[in-house]
């Protein structure tokens, strides 16, 4: 009875996982730069990404926690951020009259939303809320491997999956069926160092650029974590060899 | 313990009045301690720095912390942002959060092994829980704090349990959510809470010390230290090999820091809390997720509710359920089955708490609660009774003296 008990359970814990497995999709795995120990973010490719953010995403997503003067992170000086902020119009007030005003973006500012609020933003896109994407890659499982997979897992429907009006197919969406329309294609934009711009480069730049705004602090932190370990190990050593010397003349 | 022991005639003056380096002295050198502990009673110091650890890191982020609906998801993330090292700071409190129940539940299973909350430490022992229990609500409260979704509805789903209370249930739960539903004043009240309840702990942390010096340290062979020879003094020994568990302990916290800080959370709390959007599976922290599967394995609330909670209950109620008076499991052949299948019991409990309740799931759920509850209930008390226990050294140094040194 015990013993069937446990090889029951036993059985289970091996199992479940496969069965969990089941309705799941399969992601693709790319060797992204910031993996690993020691990994740190592609600036070129951050800056690549962001452009394709600028040019596609931003037509619909906000990415409301990040600053101009962030993307001094990903290698750009201060007069490039200003330039590249005052290419926006920012909403701010009330002047001395009373009257809210615009005038071009300074570096402090949190980059515009495409849309006034949630409700503008459904109403623009179907009835469907384009995510913010400050932090994207961080809240789905996976999320650098999964957002790479998604944007690159627009395809035909199977035969026999029915597609409703305003829906499309995505092998990597939960579901499979998506409200956003297939973003990139490959050759979506134009890139100034004239990088690759087939659809696998592009998405693999957005998504550098995306990891980096949900975790700007990435590369500090692994850089601190391995002079921590390193420190902590010897101290463990040190500690052993002490805890040794004095417990010599006990036993 | 005269005051002639201090050289430095500040501390001899201070000495004489208010006796707090005496006191010191006495815990250091003068408090004996079993020659024989193992490494499984570091964590009762590795608990004590994770509850430093915690309160000294959540001072700090609450000097940044916005508890307000609108905007504390938006101050979680200016902490990870804009407050120099701030990212720090949250993800030591976040893993050191996770370390401080992994410590506590190898301290809990050692004293349920060693046998440590058999008389006289009952009461050691019952503080012991009251500090889990204090524990679990402090946490619990803690992860709704930054508001996203898993925050939001992990909220909801467990102050909804207390609804399930005959009668008074639904008063308790709009007096938990200070409304109707979980809105900003639920998110007020926890956090002044999550800043009170620590506090508590380290006075209950403070009576459990009292009680632990009152008949000293269990050992792992589970008698009475019977004379000098047994013991040594807490200084420099247990000191020292305190400090291999720290630097160990603190080791591994910093890989998880640094290197896999948001491992142990779920994807989900980066999403704002959405209250017209539930998440695909509501699950909660994973150190809830035995009592969540014990919760979930009965069809009817209430009774979820009963045996969940019963299952800590039952710790309360444990030295008088294990009768037997053979501490260590390490002379208790039967008790060590099932020990050991007791804690696979509790993780195979853990796993199926972070299941969908569907299929199979729900069965093996029964079946582990059912097992939970028949091991504290029905096989101690009888193995107390009909177990043959194997014979007891004389003393602790008999055994430590002779040829098995792995006592030491």
């Amino acid at each position: 009875m015990l013993k069937r008990l446990i090889a029951v359970i036993f059985a289970a814990v091996l199992a479940g996982p496969a069965l969990a497995a089941g309705g799941d999709v399969e992601l693709k795995h790319r060797d992204w730069s910031f993996n690993g120990p020691f990994g740190t973010f592609d600036k070129a490719a951050m800056q690549r990404g962001l452009q394709v953010y600028r040019e596609v995403c931003a037509g619909c997503h906000s990415m409301k926690l990040i600053a101009f003067r962030n993307f001094a992170d990903l290698g750009y000086n201060e007069n490039e951020i200003k330039a590249l902020a005052a290419q926006y119009d920012v909403q701010d007030g009330p002047n001395d009259d009373g009257e809210m005003f615009t005038r071009p973006g300074i570096a402090a500012d949190r980059i515009p939303a495409p849309y006034a609020n949630d409700n503008a933003a459904r109403a623009g896109n179907n009835g469907a809320l384009p995510p913010d994407l400050s932090l994207i890659a961080k809240a789905r499982p996976n999320g650098p491997d999964y957002l790479y997979s998604l944007l690159t897992g627009y395809q035909d429907a199977p035969a026999g999956t029915k597609v409703p009006e305003g829906m499309y197919y995505n092998a990597a969406y939960s579901g499979h069926l998506i409200a956003m329309p297939q973003p990139l294609y490959g050759g979506d934009v134009t890139y100034a160092d004239g990088a690759d711009t087939s659809i696998d480069a592009v998405s693999a730049d957005l998504v550098q650029f995306l990891m980096w705004a949900a975790e700007p602090k990435m590369e500090v932190r692994k850089r601190i974590g391995v002079a921590a370990i390193f420190f902590l190990g010897v101290f463990v050593i040190f500690t052993i060899l002490a805890k040794r010397r004095v417990w010599a003349d006990i036993h | 313990m005269s005051a002639e022991k201090f050289q430095n005639p500040v501390v001899r003056w201070i000495d004489h009045r208010l006796p707090v380096f005496s006191m010191l002295d006495h815990e250091k050198y003068d408090y004996p301690v079993p020659k024989n502990l193992n490494y499984f009673w570091n964590f009762g110091v590795l608990a004590g720095l994770a509850l430093g650890i915690m309160i000294i890191t959540g001072i700090v982020l609450a000097m940044s912390y916005t508890a307000h609906v609108d905007y504390a998801f938006l101050s979680v993330e200016r902490i990870m942002r804009d407050v120099n090292h701030g990212w720090l700071i949250r993800y030591i409190h976040m893993n050191t959060a996770s370390f401080f129940f992994i410590v506590v539940y190898i301290h809990i299973f050692r004293g349920l092994y060693y046998g440590s909350y058999k008389a006289p430490r009952e009461l050691l022992w019952i503080l012991g829980v009251v500090i889990f229990l204090l524990m679990m609500a402090t946490a619990f409260m803690g992860y709704v704090l930054p508001w996203g979704q898993m925050s939001f509805w992990g909220a909801t789903v467990i102050t909804n349990l207390f609804s399930a209370i005959p009668v008074v249930g639904d008063s308790i739960v709009t007096l938990l959510w200070g409304g109707f539903s979980v809105d900003n004043p639920t998110l007020n009240r926890f956090f002044s809470l999550h800043y009170l309840l620590p506090f508590v702990i380290a006075g209950v942390v403070v009576l459990h010390i009292i009680a632990l010096h009152r008949f000293g340290s269990n050992n792992p062979i589970g008698i009475d230290a019977s004379g000098p020879q047994d013991t040594i003094s807490f200084h420099p020994y247990y000191t020292i090999k305190d400090m291999v568990g720290i630097a160990v302990f603190l080791l591994l916290l910093a890989m998880a820091v640094f290197f896999f800080p948001n491992a142990m959370g779920h994807p989900d709390n980066y999403i704002p809390a959405n209250p017209l959007q539930t998440p695909a599976h509501i699950v909660p922290e994973w150190y809830f997720l035995p009592f969540y599967a014990i919760l979930r394995a009965v069809p009817d609330k209430l009774g979820g509710v009963l045996l969940m909670f019963g299952a800590i209950a039952v710790l309360f109620i444990l030295p008088w359920l294990d009768r037997s008076p053979v501490r260590s499991a390490r002379f208790r052949p039967v008790f060590r089955i099932f020990f050991w299948i007791f804690l696979i019991d509790a993780v195979v409990l853990g796993y199926l708490g972070g299941k969908p309740a569907e299929g199979v799931y729900v069965t093996l759920s029964r079946i582990a609660t059912g097992w939970y509850f028949l091991h504290f209930l029905v096989i101690l008390p009888l193995l107390s009774k009909f177990e043959t226990t194997k014979p007891l050294p004389k003393s602790i140094s008999e055994p430590v003296l002779g040829a098995s040194g792995r006592a030491a």
